[in-house]
């Protein structure tokens, strides 16, 4: 720490897309053995930058001086030779090579053009003992480990002897307390060698945990650099968001007000539903008006059993009482009944890429009505409007192609496709996964809104303050299990992490 | 405004097809000089859109099916097969000039055509079979069908209404021009005025994510398919109106590839998603202009191909934006060495 000269110093970055300008102006400089957190809301350019400075992207103007020296980044490889690596959110590997083939794969060490696997597996043993404390068989599949192995397993391929610079974007979102304490030890060793590592996350605790230096975009602008110690919490979500206290994710609950009641009127009940090896069978019932949350590890079934609730997979057992009728078997039949799916997965079961924002928005609908009544042009064009006024929707252009938003954005417009059908039901997978503080606020308000209007919510989740802030009842689900419901004066923190973890 | 004219996705269709015609004028400065003879209209540019009005109906279709991220191989053996159907009606009827006749013969044909596409749609959406796979039975078994129908010889009509179909005038122009202009805004209007469109751009974009919206993506597999197969029909028809004959073992051959590669200079990409409808006739304008200028400027029949295939080729490469973009980026990079860095930055 306290090094006088930067390791990274990008100054005036410009990142044109078309109809969007994604950096303006964007200085950033980190130094080494420090861990630098870039924050931001959705949109706010965090990805451009990492892109522009892994070479994924071309600036439009701006220097990068690595070093000291200027360099520029043609490309992923290029970034790579000059010392700059990245583990993205998603582990990049192939689960079905072994952790050493892993490492070194299009780089083995090699006689004659022959690999040299004792060779492979030593230098795989040495770089993930020495540089990040980690002892483990190096010859077993990728996919015997846990995702935090194999997340480690990332870095440990992403640096490779002259590595300066180590980008993790967003590394801890599908790691559980115990797997980020282990990661941040290997973070803080990596520290200690010499290494600057940018660290892109949505979760302020891990910020305060174990960075040094905190960078603030906004709309693609930059906000201020600041050290961690010296700034507190309430500040850097102002300066990440620039509005009001009153969206802010941290307050109490108590703000929020409590969710509708329940109306006692039974939309849907469920007994014995299950499928085979993905849930077991499970008793639900859900009424109008009320938030159901899911809580539970990721692989506990939560996503299965909401899967079998809107017919995307086909329960192989259990009895149906929906308002609407009987069985759903699938996700058209679930539609017909007012019940709603926004996946987890946005971007493969969610969003139609090809397709502008306004389209996305009346897919659904569209879908619900069948290929003649075509919904009149003029009426689609206001229903988008519409939509991307209430949901603040960005850029609030409809015929913007829903690939060029940000992961927050393209998310609202797919709650804006399900709203649009004002269902009875609706089915929330990770609404607010990978998106920002603030548009987090922004649906978790939404979500108690709808419910005081009479509509049924299941909220999926695995930040369990949200689960706990939005749901009059909590359903917790363990080893593809519901172990446990609450209600009331039971829901409570304590209680739900009992139940996850399968104490008493 | 140069920008936003060279983005549209038919730009470089277009700019391929006036190359095409350029170099055309060079050659026979008569090219553009349309005559009327007779009350009919001649010309190079009448002899194009005639002669390729079976392949620009053949691509309309394929565009539908490549939209959805399939393909149909099976194209070329419908054309075989909607061409002898209609042929052996007539030529088993008594009076081959009876309009009844014809009427049976060209709803027959049309209806088989119909049923191939249902077949394909089926294994396709039903079945799960992968498209090149499924429209590979067809084009196989299809070349055999059509030989069974003609009984491995040529038939030969002489229908007055039949070749009016493929060889007729109207209005001044080829009888066939209306047919495909007909076709055309059917195809257009089916997929734009309804919602049909926006649902196989939806499929062919993410079929995952276009079932949990409910939409039906089978039927909506089904009628692109049945569709490509009724616009294969017709250009059956055509193709052996014109010649008022079928030959069950060359006709339509090769047309599948033709007009795969019409599609995909229209804009179209392979891998589903976003279509374009005009983009596919030029791109079948297109060809079927090189196939013409190869005739026409006398390459001798051995090297043909090769010739098709280097312009094709070229015309590929410059529709690559990336292409493009490198090639730009060398040429200035050769002449001004000290921007350099300017332009590696951008």
């Amino acid at each position: 720490m306290g090094e006088n000269r930067p390791i990274l110093q990008m100054s005036g970055i410009h990142k044109r897309f078309p109809g969007v300008i994604a950096l303006n102006n964007v200085d950033f400089r980190m130094y080494p053995g420090e861990v630098h957190a870039l924050m931001g809301e959705n949109g706010a350019g965090k990805s451009t930058l990492i892109k522009v400075l892994t070479g994924v992207y071309a600036i439009d103007g701006g220097t990068v001086d690595l070093d000291g020296a200027p360099i520029t980044v043609g490309s992923p490889l290029e970034a790579q030779e000059h010392g700059i690596s990245t583990v993205y959110q998603e582990v990049n590997l192939c689960p079905n090579l072994t952790v050493a083939e892993n490492i070194f794969i299009g780089r083995e060490p090699r006689r004659f053009g022959k690999i040299q696997w004792k060779e492979l597996n030593r230098r795989a043993e040495r770089l993930l003992a020495e540089r990040l404390n980690l002892n483990i068989d190096v010859t077993r599949t990728l996919d015997s480990y846990s995702v935090a192995i194999q997340q480690l397993v990332a870095i440990a391929r992403a640096l490779n002897v002259s590595a300066k610079v180590l980008i993790l974007d967003e590394p801890t979102s599908s790691l559980d307390q115990g797997e980020v304490q282990e990661l941040f030890a290997v973070m803080r060793k990596l520290k200690e060698q010499g290494l600057g590592i940018l660290f892109v996350t949505h979760f302020l605790d891990q910020v305060y945990e174990i960075t040094d230096r905190i960078t603030v975009l906004r709309n693609g602008e930059l906000v201020g650099e600041f050290m961690t110690k010296e700034l507190p919490r309430m500040d850097l979500v102002l300066h990440m968001i620039g509005k009001d206290l009153e969206l802010l994710a941290d307050l109490p609950a108590s703000d929020f007000g409590q969710a509708g009641e329940a109306s006692g009127e039974t939309f849907l009940k469920v007994t014995g539903l299950g499928r085979q090896g993905s849930i077991e069978p499970f008793d639900f019932m859900i009424q109008r008006g009320e938030v159901v949350g899911f809580a539970g590890l990721l692989g506990s079934g939560r996503t299965e059993a909401a899967r079998l609730l809107f017919g995307a997979d086909r329960a192989d057992q259990g009895q149906w009482q929906a308002a609407g009728g009987g069985k759903v078997d699938s996700p058209r039949q679930a539609i017909r009944r007012g019940i709603a799916f926004c996946s987890e997965n946005r971007k493969t079961e969610g969003i139609i890429e090809d397709l502008t924002i306004r389209e996305n928005i009346i897919l659904a609908m569209q879908a619900h009505r069948g290929w003649f009544k075509s919904i009149p042009r003029k009426r689609q064009e206001a229903i988008a409007d519409e939509y991307i006024e209430t949901l603040n929707i960005n850029p609030p252009n409809p015929e913007q192609l829903i690939k060029n938003l940000s992961g927050g954005n393209q998310q609202k417009v797919l709650l804006a496709r399900w709203l649009l059908m004002e269902p009875n039901l609706l089915i929330l997978d990770e609404p607010t996964r990978g998106i920002d503080v603030g548009a987090k606020a922004e649906i978790q308000k939404l979500v108690l809104a709808l419910a005081k209007k009479g509509m049924a919510v299941l909220f999926i989740s695995s930040e369990m303050e949200e689960v706990l802030r939005v749901s009059d009842r909590i359903v917790v689900l363990r080893d593809r299990q519901i172990v446990r419901q609450m209600t009331g004066e039971d829901i409570h923190h304590h209680n739900v992490m009992q139940a996850i973890a399968g104490e008493n | 405004m140069m920008m936003r004219i060279s983005k549209h996705h038919l730009f470089w269709p277009l700019t391929v097809l006036a190359g095409l015609f350029v170099f055309n004028l060079l050659y026979d400065p008569g090219f553009f000089a349309i005559r009327v003879q007779g009350g009919h209209l001649y010309g190079s540019l009448i002899d194009i859109l005639n002669y390729g009005s079976p392949l620009i109906l053949v691509a309309i279709g394929m565009t539908l099916v490549i939209a959805t991220a399939g393909i149909d191989l099976s194209v070329g053996s419908i054309v075989a097969i909607a061409g002898a159907i209609a042929c052996l009606l007539i030529s088993r009827g008594e009076d081959q000039h009876s309009l009844a006749l014809f009427a049976v013969a060209v709803a027959a044909s049309i209806g088989i055509a119909l049923v191939l596409g249902l077949w394909n749609g089926l294994l396709v959406s039903g079945i799960g079979i992968q498209p090149i796979v499924a429209t590979l039975i067809l084009m196989v078994t299809g070349r055999g069908i059509a030989q069974l129908v003609t009984g491995g010889q040529i038939i030969t009509v002489s229908s007055d209404p039949y070749s009016f179909l493929g060889a007729g005038w109207f209005l001044m122009l080829p009888f066939s021009i209306f047919i495909v202009g007909f076709v055309f805004v059917i195809a257009v209007l089916m997929t734009r005025k309804t919602a049909l469109g926006m649902f196989i751009e939806s499929v062919g974009g993410n079929p995952t994510a276009s079932r949990l919206a409910g939409i039906r993506s089978k039927s909506v597999l089904l009628a692109v398919y049945a569709f490509c197969a009724i616009c294969a029909g017709i250009a059956g028809l055509l193709l052996s109106s014109n010649v008022s004959s079928a030959d069950g073992n060359n006709a339509g051959l090769w047309y599948e590839l033709d007009a795969i590669l019409a599609v995909v200079i229209g804009g179209t990409s392979l891998a589903g998603g976003r279509f374009f409808l005009a983009g596919t006739v030029v791109g079948a304008l297109i060809i079927q202009t090189l196939t013409t200028t190869i005739y026409t400027i006398g390459v001798p029949p051995e090297i043909t191909l090769v010739v098709k295939a280097i312009v094709v080729f070229a015309v590929c490469l410059i529709q690559s934006e990336s292409f493009r973009s490198t090639i730009v980026h060398r040429w200035k990079t050769r002449r001004y060495p000290a921007e350099r860095e300017v332009t590696r930055g951008v």
